[in-house]
């Protein structure tokens, strides 16, 4: 029994760590999106950040840096992404599949220019990545029953960012529904031209969006390659971006629903682990390719509107012409 | 004659809130706006009335800064104006109400109104402060509405109260608003009415951009017309008359009444028994209709829109299936069994000109031949090869738009190019092409002017005295009791009453389509 509990546990700590990408990545989608942008880019935008994070990280020994180099290189590809879609009122896919395969090549490219490691960036050390950390009274916690395992083991020892992932639900929920700008971007993702016409700019407002994206892209990015993992390995963000924006759709637009999306399609993948091998009693072994594609199943039959009905914004994806 | 005088410098008295001088404004090679000159008098509601494609539109546009004007000045109180865009427009106290609204259905009131002055970083303190506004315009000009209702639950009527209520809260003391009735009911509209003269009793100055005479006959106190870019004139409402005005509209003599001589009803071409719908929802949206329409005569079905006008337009052109009873057409029964299609139905001798043009009647992006033989791709009008034969197609087209002229007479230019006008005769040209035995037709000068109106109206009673049967569905008024040689009247899905045309006036319909029947039958 104790022993199931842990398992419990485990898989649901495994969870959060799977979760974070999709989540800050969800996030990211979503204010892109509600602003009218359609943001496929989500995917190359994490995979740049991951590559700039763990190359900094690599030379200078900061963690921060490559943090925050991560995400800079992240709004970088926002801004070329907006500039082809916003400005030149571009084909928003388009443009998103032309940052995914020019972040795929670039990374692979650069890595091999700079580090000669066949793509691969080094591995760094301990302190030049962001650690597990235990949170306060841990041990004081320890001596409660089931309440005291849930805090160490699922609650506590994640890394900075992974609090970071998960103060940015309520925070993107809160700019969205009580802000001025999150007003104005709702807006604008819906009838561009009432906010034209009530005197604010489109362009500005829909850049500010992928900006904002483009900084949860990057923290994503930053966590993947030097919190969860140790060093860039190419083509490492492999589909994230992709199952985040199936997440954004699954949770309707929505901050909290798109992050339980996020948490359900992480569940689906930690768990995927350890069923590996594992005969389920009257279902025998479930493949694990299966479970992998089970959120694209699961996106496609929402969108054929067997769960439910996903209700877009209304401008997504259609350029703002006068 | 308000303004016909001429200004020879930027002075101006200070009693006209609004003053143009030489606005001059062109798109390429074409010139929407040309030396335009226009005083507004304060606290008055000035037309400004013209064709669809005369310019109106353009100018308004330029004074609301969502274009800027090429040449020309612009004086606000007689202080000069320079507009950049709607945000200066908004500051020296000039509102628009679009003819397409400019509100987020899924905001609500409040969240709409806010939408550009919310007060602050944080919604909270400007939510409260916008409720209180609203509420005291709200009393102040009669028009109270729901601050928390969602915009898409509101109807038509509502929405405009919003965005006039958007204006007047940004401050607005002059208020555009641009062919505000070409979506409301009749009702809707002399409510409007009401409130436009509350306005101007506070001393707002209104704009009211229109193409419909009778708008500008019952409520305005000056009007200019517009013409192919030009200002054509000004006129103090109470000193002209529709006749002149339409006149100076068009550029010619114009015939506001088509004369229609006596109907000559023979065999039934239509016989509706006991047709009954249901939305996908589960409402009834059409009820026990019970009518006929004979080769040779006009049926017109009145009703406020979304009465089941729509609902019974689509089961007689094949595009929705009946749920109950049954209807013969043209010698072919229909009940909820049979399969037919629209093409079925054109085959039969059906024509169709939709209500919705732009969602039923034409592709916008295919050029004008394209839409020219939609519907009737198998018919000799793509040519009698077996494959469609283009230059055939468009020679086709090039005679339709000789014939009913269409302008320009461009064949290869996208439909969506097309004024609104022209882009119905296309439609009409289509399908009145092949002589239709029964003609079904939804709103044909809806976003129309004048001079095609006349047109169509004539189009309309040749093709019922070559003996077609024409069932014309339509909100406005006007256009029932002059074309119709019976009128049945609509509400609720349900048929309140059906009466001779001759019969008819603007009353005693009014009284029908609100649901009250008087028992008078015919």
């Amino acid at each position: 029994m104790i022993d199931f509990f842990y398992q419990i546990l485990w898989t649901l700590d495994a969870t959060l760590r799977v979760a974070t990408p999709l989540i800050l990545c969800a996030m990211a989608g979503i204010f892109s999106e509600r602003s009218g942008i359609v943001d496929i880019s989500l995917e190359g935008k994490l995979l740049s950040g991951a590559f700039v994070a763990a190359a900094i990280a690599a030379v200078t020994g900061s963690a921060w840096l490559g943090l925050f180099g991560a995400i800079g290189a992240s709004v970088l590809m926002s801004l070329l992404h907006g500039f082809a879609t916003i400005t030149h009122r571009g084909d928003q896919v388009v443009s998103g599949l032309a940052i995914n395969i020019l972040a795929s090549g670039l990374t692979v490219i650069l890595g091999i220019a700079l580090f000669k490691r066949g793509g691969q960036t080094p591995t760094l050390a301990s302190d030049e990545r962001f650690r597990p950390q235990e949170l306060w009274f841990v041990d004081l916690m320890d001596n409660i029953p089931i309440l005291g395992p849930i805090y160490r083991e699922l609650i506590s020892g994640h890394s900075l960012l992974v609090y970071v992932a998960l103060l940015c639900v309520p925070l993107a929920s809160f700019i969205l529904y009580r802000s001025r700008f999150g007003l104005r971007l709702r807006a604008v993702g819906e009838v561009p031209i009432a906010v034209d016409s009530a005197g604010v700019s489109v362009t500005w407002l829909r850049y500010r969006a992928l900006i904002v994206g483009g900084v949860f892209c990057g923290i994503a990015g930053a966590y993947l390659s030097i919190s969860h993992g140790a060093n860039f390995v190419r083509e490492m963000s492999a589909g994230k971006g992709y199952i985040a924006l199936a997440a954004v759709i699954f949770g309707n637009w929505r901050p909290v629903r798109a992050f339980m999306a996020c948490l359900m399609f992480g569940f689906l993948d930690a768990i995927t682990s350890r069923l590996q091998g594992v005969d389920l009693p009257l279902i025998g072994e479930i493949p694990a390719q299966l479970m992998l594609a089970l959120p694209y199943i699961l996106t496609i039959l929402l969108l054929s509107g067997f769960i439910g009905r996903p209700s877009p914004p209304a401008a997504i994806g259609k350029p703002y012409i006068k | 004659m308000t303004a016909s005088s001429n200004t020879t410098s930027g002075e101006s008295a200070a009693s006209f809130a609004l003053e143009l001088q030489k606005i001059s404004k062109s798109f390429g090679l074409v010139q929407a706006n040309k030396d335009i000159d226009l005083r507004i008098e304060k606290g008055t509601i000035h037309g400004i009335i013209g064709e669809n494609g005369a310019g109106k539109s353009t100018l308004m546009n330029i004074l609301y800064g969502l274009h800027r004007a090429d040449s020309g000045d612009m004086f606000i109180d007689g202080k000069p104006a320079k507009i950049k865009g709607s945000a200066d427009a908004l500051s020296l106290g000039i509102g628009m109400v679009h003819q397409h609204f400019m509100l987020i259905p899924r905001f609500t009131v409040l969240e709409n109104v806010m939408l550009g002055s919310e007060g602050g970083a944080l919604l909270g303190a400007g939510r409260v402060a916008t409720a209180q506004r609203l509420q005291e315009l709200g009393q102040t000009f009669d028009m109270v509405v729901d601050p928390d209702a969602l915009v898409s639950d509101l109807n038509v009527g509502m929405r405009q109260r919003v965005e006039i209520l958007k204006a007047l809260k940004s401050g607005a003391n002059i208020l555009i608003l641009d062919e505000p009735t070409g979506v409301l009911t009749p009702q809707e509209a002399t409510q409007l009415f009401e409130i436009l003269d509350k306005l101007r009793d506070n001393g707002v100055t209104v704009l009211l951009i229109t193409h419909k005479l009778a708008e500008i006959m019952a409520i305005t106190d000056n009007v200019s017309i517009m013409r192919r870019g030009e200002m054509v004139g000004h006129r103090k409402t109470s000193e002209t008359n529709p006749q002149e005005l339409a006149e100076l509209m068009v550029g010619r003599e114009v015939l506001l009444n088509v004369e229609k001589p006596e109907a000559n009803p023979s065999d039934v071409a239509l016989s509706v028994s006991g047709l009954g719908c249901y939305s996908s929802r589960g409402h009834k949206i059409l009820d026990n209709l019970n009518f006929e329409v004979r080769a040779g005569e006009i049926l017109g079905i009145a009703g406020v829109s979304g009465n089941g006008q729509t609902p019974l337009m689509e089961v007689l052109a094949g595009m929705r299936k009946p749920d109950e009873g049954q209807f013969e057409i043209l010698g072919t029964t229909i009940t909820a069994d049979t399969h037919v299609t629209p093409s079925d139905m054109r085959a039969n001798g059906i024509g169709h000109i939709p209500e919705d043009r732009h969602k039923h009647g034409l592709v916008l992006e295919f050029e004008a031949y394209e839409n020219m033989v939609l519907g009737f791709h198998d018919t000799s009008v793509t040519g009698e090869k077996r494959l469609m034969d283009r230059k055939h197609m468009i020679a086709h087209c090039a005679e339709r738009m000789e014939e009913y002229d269409i302008r320009p007479r461009a064949p290869h230019l996208p439909a969506k190019n097309f004024s609104g006008g022209n882009q119905q005769k296309i439609v009409v040209a289509r399908e009145m092409y092949e002589n239709p035995k029964l003609l079904i037709v939804g709103e044909p000068t809806r976003g129309v002017d004048v001079g095609a109106i006349e047109f169509i109206h004539k189009q309309l009673i040749a093709l019922r005295d070559q003996g077609c049967a024409v069932v014309l569905v339509s909100v406005e008024l006007d256009e029932i009791m002059g074309l119709s040689d019976r009128i049945m009247v609509m509400n609720k899905g349900e048929e309140v009453a059906t009466i001779s045309g001759a019969d008819a006036d603007a009353q005693k319909l009014g009284l029908m389509m609100a649901g009250i029947s008087e028992g008078a039958g015919a």
